[in-house]
């Protein structure tokens, strides 16, 4: 989109036109020892486990920029197929909009096989992806999903290697939530024992970590049904404030005011008829 | 110290019942040295929604002029007003483009659904990640001293007389705060509710060194 026609709708794909300036930017930066922003990290702790029926994921709802909270409840598992769904942990753009673009990529090919797609599909598509662009993509990925051969579980590095496992974890609280599965995970579990597990797993990884915290996500996958439960628990609830701020009205002096009246749009017309005979 | 600090800037949007309000300060200088106290950095896409910018200055301007020209074919494609979660996806994908060699700037979105009137804020980062938000967004060079700000004084459902006063003082206290934004006067770009908007002009209450 850079030296545009007006004529030209702009097309899909990465933009390097800047990377040149901002290389520039950053030498002049460094001279005067400034850095460059950092991007939306999701911290977080992620994590899927295999049991009888299906597969459960778990994940927190912290994403960081910086030392900052930005935001306290985002949401971490991303909905790859009516039967996969995705957690995402490392730069929260990248696995926004990986997830996205490897779902629409699937749907397509789902439309395009006439079946439900696999899950080794999914990890097939987020690998190539992620190794085409040697790491620089930021997505560490937990993909879980139930299809014809069953219930899988992958976990996925952003350089693009993965492992196919009964139990997962990633992001900054990994350590944590591995402590919790692997002194209670046991093959073949009921839907209740795991999802208490994942919930264990997940608030270790809040408590215990910086990078993660407020509230836990969980999502059970079965075949021909998912649970989405956000949230599943609350274990951080804000504080009720115990007196009234507010400022009262003149505080603030204001030097000009202009309002505009706005047209509201017609978006309903009906008639009802009315009998004067 | 940040590429973002080098122009300064201080965005933020904040919900109420049945309205949003955005407000931005309007400082545009070159590290410690004021250019102009009347750099725009809230630009409208529509009726009743707003962008606000904050971040390195050119980028500001470069990125309003860009998704002004991308709203514009969408708005005669589909013949309709945008919606405000529909324009945040519009931004985020302008902004993921350039993943590997970013736009400088913060954005802020806040608006009113074209139909139902639904109040409406999200804030992204630097590569398009969206974040929608219930109660307030902040970006720009003092967030962190905003996010106290708002976090204290922010109650939900507020009525529109009290967001009138809410936000412009999360505002002042900032910049106060603030060498690289305070000190000119700010611009409360509207309380956006269903009939009308509102654009505020207030000033700062004492200048920086």
């Amino acid at each position: 989109m850079a030296t545009l026609s007006v004529c030209q709708a702009p097309c899909g794909g990465f933009s390097f036109d800047y990377c040149r300036r901002n290389v520039l930017l950053e030498a002049e930066l460094a001279k005067l020892e400034r850095s460059v922003p950092a991007a939306r990290k999701t911290g977080t702790t992620i994590c899927g486990v295999v049991y009888k029926d299906g597969v459960v994921l778990g994940a927190d709802t912290r994403a960081t920029e910086g030392m900052v909270v930005a935001d306290k409840n985002c949401s971490k598992i991303h909905y790859i197929s009516p039967n996969i769904y995705c957690c995402g942990a490392g730069t929260a753009a990248d696995t926004e909009m990986t997830t996205q673009i490897i779902s629409s990529n699937l749907e397509l090919h789902s439309l395009s096989t006439g079946r439900l797609p696999r899950v080794a599909t999914a990890n097939r598509m987020l690998k190539q992806m992620l190794f085409r662009y040697q790491g620089y993509i930021g997505a560490a990925l937990v993909l879980g999903g139930v299809d014809c051969l069953g219930p899988h579980l992958y976990s996925i590095y952003p350089h693009g290697s993965t492992d196919k496992l009964p139990y997962v974890t990633m992001g900054s609280g990994s350590l944590a939530a591995m402590a919790v599965f692997e002194d209670r995970y046991k093959p073949d579990m009921e839907e209740e024992e795991a999802k208490q597990l994942v919930r264990d797993a997940i608030a270790a990884g809040i408590f215990n970590d910086l990078g993660s915290g407020s509230n836990i996500d969980v999502c059970v996958i079965t075949k021909g049904k998912v649970d989405y439960l956000r949230p599943h628990d609350e274990p951080n609830k804000k504080g009720t404030r115990a007196g009234s701020y507010r400022y009262k009205q003149g505080t603030t002096g204001i030097l000009t005011k202009a309002v505009t009246p706005l047209d509201l749009e017609v978006v309903e017309e009906t008639v009802q008829t009315m009998d004067t005979s | 110290m940040s590429i973002m600090s080098y122009n300064g800037g201080a965005v933020m949007a904040m919900r109420g019942k049945d309205c949003v309000a955005i407000a931005s300060d309007r400082r545009f200088g070159v590290q410690a040295q004021m250019v102009t106290t009347d750099f725009q950095k809230i630009f409208p896409m529509g009726d009743r929604l707003y962008i606000g910018l904050a971040g390195l200055a050119t980028d500001v301007q470069t990125v309003s002029q860009r998704l002004k020209f991308r709203l514009n074919l969408y708005e005669l494609k589909e013949g309709r007003q945008i919606k405000p979660k529909t324009f945040m996806s519009m931004v985020s994908n302008l902004l993921y483009e350039r993943r590997f060699g970013p736009y400088y700037i913060e954005p802020v979105i806040a608006g009113l659904d074209p139909k139902t009137f639904e109040p409406f804020i999200c804030s992204l980062d630097l590569i398009g990640c969206p974040m929608v938000t219930e109660d307030f967004v902040v970006s720009g060079t003092c967030a962190e001293q905003m996010y106290g700000m708002c976090e204290s004084l922010w109650e939900p459902d507020m009525e529109r007389q009290a967001f009138e006063m809410t936000c412009p003082v999360s505002r002042i206290i900032e910049f106060d705060r603030m060498s690289t934004t305070v000190d000119s006067k700010w611009d409360s770009k509207g309380i956006i509710s269903k009939d009308g908007r509102c654009g505020n002009n207030t000033a700062s209450s004492k200048s920086m060194i």
